[in-house]
């Protein structure tokens, strides 16, 4: 693997990772993040997803007529998807209950097809294999971050195993329900959004909507 | 002069035409849709099996559940070592066992509304507010030492804004409530939806539900039940719980499981 290609894999996992700078996929990542089980289970799903989507649509992009080329996308990606779906209901049932549609709403992840629209319609197929498996990676990390602190929280339990003696029986963890409900993924990724780009102020994006006005203006009228 | 009639050349013609062609164009949309399609429909066929298998568990562990909870049953589980109840197919019509399906494959949620496997009621008949009656229905059949020990009937019908579904277990004697399970419902939330509370259906068991003759006399009263046929209320339920009293009157009634009832108790199976 060049450098070039080990770039392709490595750089979505910070520098412009698919949740943090791109801000896509977000309400998968509110929705499956309660616990550790249900956001590992998500992310493989979309990161399996996602490389095969890339590598199909990479391997067809010379042959995709641009007037369809979105709608040949979105059936590829959503072939992929039911599959997974499937895949996930006759061999991780328990999971796929727990999962609900998120799985299925892979779809309409922006992610997916950001991915087949910007990168693997204009590259080869293995750098196409390479981003997809590294956006993948990326929204994977921030997942299991998101879901890290919110089973850790607000259950005292990472995977479903009890690390925090909760109070009801007979520790000192009070769990923070909070953490539960979807809001709270809004906060930690937020907070997270924040320190990235803190760290990192080359991720900060210009202002969109640029104030024109000096205020003199106002006072004038 | 090539071959044109070779598949390679045709292949090769078809990928060499311009992007933007109508004919490239439909081949291509026509090519990933087939290929797209197969791939779901190989999958889902192959797979259907094993999730079917896990569906079935599913539905068989929360009959399971509901039993478990019943007062004294695992006791005639323990006795009789049975571990699974025995189901049958009560035909509706005749109120005799059907054997013409095989009660493992029943559909009885698709028989419940498919025009060829159920009969329209009419508006007085119709009491559980449920349209039409499924020809077939599943019954579950636990038998211990003294013979037929509950009868466990799925029951449905319209509440204040939703369809209720539950299982209603009838004791040995076929006149007394062992228990009411709700399973499905979606009443208001906070108040119909308590008729989900256990503490309130754990009150259905032990009631009489059907006279000596056969008449449906359980019900649900406003405030305080009064002798051995009476289920309190639910205050702010008010709707919700008359529609359980309604759908276990109909199911219990002529036009539900009464007739197979009668025909159970007067012996042997019907």
């Amino acid at each position: 693997m060049t450098p070039e290609h080990r770039k392709y894999l490595t750089a979505p996992l910070i520098d412009s990772n698919p949740v943090t700078l791109q801000i896509l996929g977000i309400c998968s990542a509110l929705a499956v993040t309660t616990s550790m089980a249900t956001a590992l289970t998500m992310s493989i799903a979309l990161t399996v997803v996602l490389t095969a989507a890339s590598a199909l649509i990479s391997l067809i992009r010379r042959h995709l007529p641009s007037s369809i080329r979105l709608v040949l996308q979105i059936t590829i990606i959503a072939a992929l998807v039911i599959v997974a779906d499937q895949i996930l209901r006759a061999y991780a049932f328990e999971m796929s209950q727990r999962l609900s549609v998120f799985v299925g709403l892979i779809v309409t992840n922006c992610i997916v097809l950001g991915r087949a629209e910007t990168f693997a319609m204009r590259n080869p197929v293995w750098p196409s294999v390479l981003d997809g498996l590294g956006n993948g990676l990326g929204y994977s990390l921030v997942l299991m971050i998101v879901a890290a602190l919110r089973e850790g929280f607000g259950a005292g339990a990472l995977f479903g195993v009890q690390l925090l003696p909760l109070a009801s029986e007979g520790g000192w963890f009070t769990p923070l329900g909070f953490m539960l409900l979807a809001p709270s993924a809004f906060f930690i990724l937020g907070l997270m959004i924040w320190a990235l780009r803190t760290g990192r102020p080359a991720q900060i994006e210009p202002d969109a909507f640029p104030r024109n006005d000096t205020g003199a203006e106002e006072a004038g009228r | 002069m090539a071959d044109v009639f070779s598949p390679f050349e045709v292949w090769r013609r078809f990928l060499a035409l311009p992007n933007d062609s109508r004919g490239k164009t439909l081949g291509v949309a026509f090519g990933v849709a087939l290929v797209a399609a197969m791939a779901v429909s190989v999958t889902s066929v192959a797979l259907k099996p094993r999730q079917q298998a896990h569906l079935d568990a599913l539905r068989e562990a929360q009959l399971a559940g509901m039993i478990a909870t019943l007062p004294g049953l695992g006791d005639i589980l323990r006795e009789t070592g049975a571990e699974t109840l025995e189901t049958v197919l009560v035909d509706l019509r005749t109120s005799l066992i059907s054997e013409a399906a095989d009660p493992q494959g029943f559909d009885f949620l698709a028989a419940q509304t498919d025009p060829a496997q159920s009969t329209a009621l009419s508006s007085e008949q119709d009491i559980a507010g449920i349209g039409r009656r499924p020809d077939l229905a599943p019954v579950y059949l636990l038998s211990g030492q003294e013979g037929l020990a509950l009868v466990v009937l799925p029951v449905y019908g319209t509440g204040y804004q939703s369809t209720i579904r539950a299982y209603l277990a009838l004791s040995g004697d076929l006149t007394t409530v062992a228990g009411l399970s709700i399973y499905e419902q979606g009443e208001t939330p906070g108040l119909g939806s308590r008729i989900t509370d256990p503490v309130w259906q754990g009150l259905w068991a032990g009631k009489q539900a059907l006279s000596p003759v056969g008449e449906v006399v359980i019900r649900v009263v406003r405030g305080t039940a009064q002798g051995p046929s009476e289920v309190d209320g639910i205050s702010g339920a008010t709707r919700s719980t008359t529609g359980v009293t309604r759908l276990v009157a109909f199911w219990l009634g002529a036009e539900g499981y009464g007739p197979f009832l009668s025909a159970l108790k007067a012996g042997g199976r019907p």
